[in-house]
């Protein structure tokens, strides 16, 4: 298999800009990317940093304000059925059709791609068979589990054979085994089907385990874009500590903590508390010392992207 | 789910023959997935219908059912024939144009507005169909197209019950073949982008609510049970029914089938027809597009 996104540029995002009528501030502030065949590539930010809004330009759901998007070679405004036909779309929520099967929703689907009866009953035959949804394909889609629907909306994503496939959020609702399960389907995608796939998501592991490349966003605009591995090196003192106390800490000992030199913010829950850092030399002894013999146990986990993300904007992801 | 479905490849051989080959023919094929994607719209809409037959029946039959039933069987049979009478014809024969017109015109507004709304709401299950490799304005058609052919499939059904159930005599001469055809076609189109109108624009929430307050007076007043001009004797009545679209589709069947009974000009009726429907289609079309692109 090559390296990840070593294929063809399959989207092509240059300066995009897009701001909703009668709002005062850009949605998407001047974003430019490039996504390759065989790449995955994670746009990872909180609520409202512009990723949905992004993909929905490139998927041709939104007008750009300024820009322009192409779409293996397709400019998604003059052209946006050709694009359409080039692109496959999973949304956050399941948006199958209610009236039709499961089967129906991916006959019909090639269908609208201008397959024939007989191309598109065989084509979404192989689609439920390797998606595991043969047994389902006469149930209503709302009898479907959150990680049945997704894997279903992804199969209809893929009927039509696209280049790029978008997804937004896919696994936001998802239990964690459903989570993992989706997971490993957008990797084998990627590696057999060469196809180039874009996720936003504002969980950090999943942007860090799955993505070959990671761009943070944040207000509408790129802070950062590289591979996962890459964004933590460059922030390589920063990690989250997390402490164990007897008792939940008191409003004085939250102030000491946020107090000390190379802490970003401190998060308690009961009587844990997570100490968010963006330099921990020196930092663990004082740490203790604040603590004091209140201490029952201490960890110190390694570099995540929220690290990254902290040291970029000062604030957490989930803020 | 806890089985990963085990990874095969997806595309059979030549699909993934190297990209150039792969999309070089994609733009001279757009016009054949273009109408291909427009029948397969119509086609999942004519699936849905068929999985609840029922549904299109009851709404089509039920209403003019009874109508006819109460106001054409029973009441000669109570002793009030004269019931309704206008010009010396029967209420049967009055009301046949106008309760065609009315099954042409509500179930276009129904099988549009209903689902529409519905699907641009929560599950926002139209996302599939307006991803189509179509022009927006085409998905939007394509649901129309459907609709109109379902408002004279309602206007088939219509016709022989009315006809046949009255206990008066009913005096149906067709007088001209083509107002009848335009008119049909005409209001069955309106009726449906009226219905992607109401669709694009009324709240899930509010849809039923707008359904019935509606439903009823455009009825009343759609020159349904007697014709426009018998209304010259409440002048107010007959100016502010012009409002109403189903005036011209009722007033357009009534010339067409009952030649005889007083009914407004075909050169009015008609026109009006087509203006409205071309008005109505653009508005319908904007809002739609408005809806699908943010």
């Amino acid at each position: 298999m090559p390296a990840p996104g070593s294929g063809e540029l399959q989207l092509s995002i240059e300066g995009l800009v897009k701001r909703y009528p009668g709002s005062e501030q850009n949605a998407v502030d001047g974003v430019s990317l490039g996504v390759h065949a065989g790449e995955i590539f994670g746009l990872l930010g909180p609520n409202g940093a512009g990723k949905t809004s992004t993909i929905s330009v490139a998927a041709t759901r939104a007008r750009p304000t300024a820009g322009r998007v192409t779409l293996a070679g397709v400019d998604v405004v003059a052209h946006g059925s050709l694009a359409r036909r080039r692109l496959g779309v999973v949304t956050q929520v399941n948006t199958l059709d209610r009236s039709l099967s499961v089967g129906e929703n991916l006959y019909f689907h090639c269908r609208f791609f201008g397959l024939s009866r007989r191309e598109a009953k065989q084509r979404s035959s192989d689609l439920l068979e390797h998606f595991d949804l043969a047994h389902r394909r006469h149930d209503r889609v709302d009898r479907l589990s959150g990680g049945l629907a997704q894997r279903a909306q992804l199969a209809r994503a893929l009927a039509h054979r696209p280049s790029v496939l978008f997804l937004d959020e896919p696994t936001a609702w998802l239990d964690p085994q459903s989570r993992l399960a989706l997971w490993e389907l957008i990797r084998n995608l990627r590696e057999r089907e060469r196809l180039a796939v874009v996720l936003t998501t504002h969980s950090m592991d999943e942007a860090d385990r799955l993505c070959d490349r990671v761009a943070i966003m944040d207000h509408g605009r790129i802070l950062v874009c590289d591979t996962p591995e890459a964004l933590k090196r460059s922030v390589a003192t920063a990690a989250t500590v997390e402490l164990r106390l007897k008792a939940p800490p008191s409003p004085r000992l939250f102030q000491q903590l946020e107090a000390l030199h190379g802490v970003e913010g401190v998060l308690a829950e009961e009587n844990r508390v997570k100490v968010l850092t963006s330099a921990r030399d020196g930092l663990v002894p004082q740490l203790i010392a604040k603590v004091g013999s209140g201490l029952l146990d201490l960890s110190v986990s390694e570099t995540t992207l929220e690290n990254v993300f902290i040291s970029l904007t000062g604030r957490k992801l989930r803020d | 789910m806890t089985e990963t479905p085990t990874a095969t490849t997806l595309s059979e051989s030549g699909a993934h023959g190297g990209a150039q080959h792969r999309y070089g023919n994609l733009r001279a094929e757009q016009w054949r997935i273009i109408s291909a994607s427009f029948a397969a719209l119509i086609a999942r809409d004519l699936r849905v219908l068929m999985h609840m037959p029922s549904t299109f029946l009851l709404r089509t039959v039920l209403n003019p059912l009874m109508f006819v039933f109460v106001f054409t069987y029973l009441y000669p049979h109570i002793g009030a024939a004269r019931f309704g009478q206008i010009a010396g014809q029967s209420l049967a024969t009055v009301a046949l144009p106008g309760l065609v017109a009315s099954a042409i015109f509500f179930q276009g507004l129904t099988a549009v507005a209903l689902p529409l709304s519905m699907e641009f709401g929560a599950t926002r299950e139209i996302e599939d169909r307006v991803m189509a490799p179509v022009p927006y304005a085409l998905a939007a058609a394509a649901k129309v197209c459907f609709s109109a052919l379902q408002s004279l499939l309602a206007a088939a059904i219509v016709f022989p019950l009315v006809y046949l159930i009255p206990a008066t005599p009913i005096h149906i001469q067709i007088a001209s073949w083509s107002t009848l055809v335009l008119a049909a076609v005409m209001g069955s189109l309106l009726a449906g982008f009226l219905g992607l109108l109401l669709g694009t624009v009324v709240e899930i929430r509010k849809i039923s609510i707008v359904f019935a307050v509606a439903v009823v007076p455009l009825t009343f007043l759609g020159c349904v049970y007697y014709p426009w001009a018998s209304l010259h004797a409440v002048r107010w009545v007959q100016i502010v029914v012009l409002a109403n679209p189903l005036v011209y589709l009722s007033e357009a069947l009534r010339a067409a089938l009952t030649p005889t009974l007083p009914h407004m000009a075909t050169w009015a009726s008609l026109p009006t027809l087509t203006v409205l429907t071309v008005a109505i289609a653009w508005a319908a079309t904007k809002t739609f597009t408005r809806r699908v692109l943010a």
